[in-house]
């Protein structure tokens, strides 16, 4: 994330930006001169400012007081021209700049502990550390950040990372400047990469709508912004249309009425894609309970616990990997969830043979003695862990999103829809292929015959208990990513997993998948009209009249054991 | 059988008299300690934010201790655990006041708990000091309220964001989560918005239930809301859990803060604890303290409370600032009035001023609530906040907003001879309503 900070980027604005308006009327004249002298100087010697000038303008950022007087400095070194300026702009906008307080002077500085190693804001040479009394971080605001941002623009327009031009296209089209049209026409004209050069032109196009070109040229530039078609273009466009008048106008609300008619198009498209996600998140949490409840028939209210715990497995594995293993975090997830199949399985088997076992056909007692479970496993993880959150990362293939048209897809949930359906799979295989699957099944239809056949039944028992909170265990190493780890996690999703699998058909696995992506695509598809409160009071009351209808839910499981 | 019998019984009679005697040797020596009550939760949802302040009280005790107590006493501590159960908040405060005696009462964390326990303090006639940033609109005898009011967090905070360094934002998406801290607050920014001369279509509110999880509808939303050729900055009264994922989803969706910023009330060090601040950094919050204000003050505060809890790792925050000003408050107040007696000590308590963390002096005003510096921070990689602004003066706590119709009348002193908390000037009675 910092990397793309640094490397976001766009074009030298000309001082229009806020900065330049309310502070300098006495420093006016000499900072306009400076800059002219500046320009010149970047002008005579192609290769920029000579480093001492460079030097000259950074010690500004000692004695620049407030936002807007360091907004000055970073146009100042921008103006230049100078590509060596990227180092300390990008250090700055990272909060890495310091200032010496013996000598003021300005060092680029990395934090170690209680002290900061320094080093040159220009060359990147280390020049010894400081202790953080000693030196004042220069501070930076969002609106700063965007400055910077802007005006490492052309800088970065030549880099030689395609992402960096990229990043620098996508800035400038965000912040149009007609002083941009000669840096991109140069830029167009040397790009090789075509994605990059149709970006660069939309970004041209951009810079001149706010320019005083002719009205076809101006046109033009509509055609192609409203080609691009995303929510950007409609931001851009919205304003020119604020802005212009006759022709022009014309265009611009023409090209957003184009385009908000695809992103309606688009919008269902995310909806169902919202709902999917929001179903798989459903399906993970409520896959193990199909099976202690739906299977067993046990009124399991500790099933959120077993997630949580799965939750707190991924975190300690984290942590061991963070302190002893920071190269594999990548990889944290993928060990942390044999343990946590291990661990929530074996609590499980645990609370079956010491409790559950005992209290077969007592739907009643098996509710009250597992919610005490639930309590007591809760504020076990309070008094180990402490109360507050704990920090689960996300490893970097799970961050971020991709594009697909105009739909934004999110690493992380297309992860969890993957690992949940596979999940789905392998228990489903499980349950219908193996001989222990055979079993499980044999003793929920007939005990008494399953036994006289040879069956252990008890401890086939206590193995589906285990089976269901182990994976619940491993559901909550995928909710980990998207949700907090404390010790609540598992409330959140005790009530929706009994919703599914209750509406899914108790004791067949594919109503679980089938209601949990139903009531997962029903509930995105009202919460943009309804709101996300009434939209699942709206859900609840559907499902409450479901069940008048068909007592038991989607696809109910027909034969003997279900009367009994 | 019945000789033996009887001896039994008498021998039973006689441990029990023993054991009360026992039992009574220690409570004699109470008497010589004053009792403080601490009405945190310990277990349940709220436990998350409330343990801390648990933990800080107890650490402000001991240190008033190793300072020679009060009024020539020791202090001591009554914790109980009320279980983010609203009923039994009002149950436990009964507790501590009618059985263990205490002379004043810390605790609360959400506006529903403290509504609970109100009758119970008027009641009985003892104090509590409420220490979290809530909507307004009430002013109680028996209560301090030593978190922020809206006009000590929210209207700032807005602005910060509507002025040049904040960005000069035209369009406001009031997010929060379904309860009374957000609908009143946000009904109050929407008024000032308004009266600020923004239109309607350009004011997007939305509400979630508590604990939501599944955020990505509601992002996408504020991105599109924020399309619109304005600047646009998010305003987030969403509570404590719910932040995590509302958070993890900005990231994922590439919001970034310079584009559109969200402006929390409702996440300070502790919330960020747990999450990874790097796809954050430049998000804010407004509070009237962070951890990584640079004073004296605050360094020793920060230091002492490593040493008590046992790990450095550890965040304060703006909560538990609160209680240490009220503590601080109360320890002064009961000193001038040379007693714990409720009655004198809430007399003497309009008027004290004692150090805050901030750099500055902190003083209970007469509609028992305090004067406070607003800060806004900015959110930085390493999970703390990097002040931005910061209020020139001190700000006044507000109890009951002018931007409400229903309250814009009230005002609230209880100093003699008015002595009301919903006095309405424009009716001259004592007796008004506000809005919740």
């Amino acid at each position: 994330m910092t990397a793309r900070v640094r490397t976001a980027s766009s074009a030298v604005r000309t001082p229009n930006s806020t900065f330049f308006k309310g502070h300098l009327e006495p420093m006016n004249l000499f900072r306009a001169i400076g800059l002219t002298l500046l320009f010149l100087l970047a002008t005579l010697s192609s290769s920029g400012a000579s480093e001492a000038d460079l030097r000259g303008i950074i010690a500004k950022f000692a004695t620049a007081k407030g936002f807007s007087e360091i907004g000055a400095v970073v146009h100042e070194l921008a103006a230049t021209g100078d590509p060596a300026v990227e180092r300390p702009l990008a250090a700055l906008a990272d909060g890495n700049l310091y200032v010496r307080k013996a000598d003021s002077l300005v060092f680029a500085g990395k934090e170690a502990g209680e002290s900061v190693q320094l080093s040159n804001p220009l060359s990147g040479e280390a020049s010894g550390e400081a202790a953080k009394d000693d030196i004042t971080k220069i501070k930076v605001n969002n609106t700063l950040r965007r400055v910077i941002r802007d005006a490492l623009g052309t800088l970065t327009l030549g880099a030689k990372d395609p992402a960096v031009r990229i990043a620098a296209a996508d800035t400038m089209f965000k912040t149009p400047d007609a002083a941009n049209i000669g840096p991109l026409d140069t830029a167009i004209a040397s790009e090789s990469v075509a994605s990059v050069k149709a970006l660069l032109e939309q970004a041209r196009a951009a810079s001149v709508l706010v320019s005083d070109q002719p009205e076809a040229d101006k046109l033009a530039a509509i055609a192609l912004i409203g080609a691009r078609g995303d929510r950007d273009a409609v931001s851009l466009l919205t304003s020119v249309e604020a802005n212009s008048t006759d022709a022009v106008k014309e265009a611009a609300t023409a090209a957003i009425a184009n385009i908000n008619s695809t992103l309606a198009f688009w919008d269902a498209g995310q909806n169902i894609w919202y709902g999917i996600s929001l179903g798989s998140v459903l399906l993970l949490a409520a896959i193990g309970l199909a099976i202690t409840f739906g299977v067993m028939g046990v009124i399991n209210m500790a099933h959120g616990e077993m997630v949580m715990l799965g939750a707190y497995t991924t975190f300690v594995v984290q942590q061991v990997i963070r302190t002893s293993f920071p190269d594999l975090f990548d990889w944290s997830l993928v060990i942390a969830l044999p343990l946590a199949f291990l661990v929530s399985a074996l609590v499980g088997l645990i609370i079956e043979r010491g409790v559950i076992r005992f209290l077969y056909g007592r739907p009643l007692e098996t509710l009250l003695a597992t919610w005490g479970v639930s309590l007591i496993l809760q504020q076990a993880v309070r008094s180990i862990f402490g109360p507050t959150n704990q920090e689960v990362g996300n490893p970097s293939w799970m961050s971020g999103s991709f594009n697909v048209g105009q739909l934004a897809i999110t690493w992380n949930r297309l992860w969890i829809l993957v690992f949940a359906l596979t999940v789905f799979a392998v228990l489903l295989y499980v349950m219908k292929r193996t001989p222990w699957g055979l079993q499980m099944r044999a003793v929920t239809a007939n005990r008494r015959m399953a036994a006289s056949m040879g069956i252990r039944t008890p401890w086939v028992d206590a193995l589906t208990f285990a089976l269901g909170s182990g994976i619940a265990g491993i559901a909550g190493v995928a909710l980990s990513q998207i949700d907090n780890v404390s010790p609540n996690l598992g409330r959140g999703y005790i009530i929706d997993s009994f919703m599914v699998v209750v509406f899914g058909g108790v004791g067949n696995l594919w109503g679980t998948l089938v209601g949990a992506f139903s009531l997962g695509i029903v509930n995105k598809f009202l919460e943009p009209y309804a709101g996300a409160v009434l939209g699942k009071i709206v859900v609840l009351v559907l499902i409450i009249l479901f069940i008048q209808k068909r007592p038991r839910g989607l696809f109910a499981l027909k034969g003997r054991a279900v009367e009994a | 059988m019945r000789g033996n019998f009887s001896t039994i019984t008498r021998m039973f009679s006689a441990s029990v008299v023993a054991a009360g005697l026992l039992m009574s040797a220690p409570a004699k020596a109470a008497d010589d300690t004053i009792k403080v009550g601490i009405l945190h939760s310990l277990s349940g949802t709220m436990a998350i934010s409330e343990t801390t302040l648990k933990d800080a009280m107890l650490m402000l005790i001991d240190e008033q201790n190793a300072k020679g107590g009060l009024l020539g006493k020791k202090l001591e501590a009554v914790v109980v655990d009320p279980a983010s159960n609203w009923p039994l908040f009002a149950e436990k405060a009964r507790e501590l006041i009618s059985k263990d005696k205490v002379a004043a009462v810390f605790g609360c964390w959400t506006s529903v708990s403290r509504k609970s326990v109100l009758p119970v303090f008027s009641e009985l006639d003892n104090i509590l000091f409420y220490p979290v940033q809530y909507e307004g609109e009430e002013s109680e005898r028996n209560v301090f309220y030593t978190g922020a009011a809206p006009n000590q967090q929210a209207i700032p905070a807005v602005d910060y964001l509507m002025s040049e360094d904040g960005g000069s934002v035209k369009r406001w998406v009031l997010e929060g989560t379904d309860y009374v801290y957000p609908r009143t607050t946000n009904k109050i920014l929407e008024a000032y918005l308004k009266a600020k001369g923004v239109a309607a279509e350009d004011i997007m509110v939305n509400y979630t239930p508590f604990g939501f999880s599944d955020w990505q509808t509601e992002v996408s939303a504020i991105k599109k809301f924020g399309s619109a050729g304005k600047k646009t900055a998010v305003v987030s009264t969403v509570n404590g859990d719910a932040n995590v994922p509302f958070y993890k989803e900005l990231g994922n969706q590439g919001i970034k803060a310079e584009d559109i910023p969200v402006m929390a009330f409702s996440v300070g060090e502790e919330e960020l604890a747990g999450l990874d601040t790097a796809p954050l950094v430049g998000h804010l919050a407004a509070w009237n303290y962070f951890e990584s204000v640079d004073t004296p003050e605050n360094k020793k505060f920060i230091a002492d409370w490593h040493k008590f809890i046992k790990n450095d790792k550890r965040t304060t925050n703006d909560p538990m600032e609160a209680h240490y000003i009220g503590f601080n408050m109360w320890v002064k107040a009961v000193e001038k009035a040379g007693t714990t007696d409720p009655d004198k000590v809430i007399d003497a308590m309009i008027g004290v001023s004692v150090p805050n963390l901030t750099g500055g002096y902190s003083t209970m005003m007469p509609n028992h609530h305090i004067t406070k510096p607003v800060l806004i921070g900015e959110i930085q990689a390493d999970g703390q906040f990097e002040t931005v602004s910061r209020t020139p003066g001190l700000v006044m706590g507000d109890e009951w907003s002018d931007y409400l119709p229903d309250s814009k009348d009230l005002i609230s002193d209880w100093r003699a001879p008015l002595s009301c908390g919903n006095f309405n000037v424009a009716t001259g009675k004592c007796g008004g309503k506000g809005t919740n």
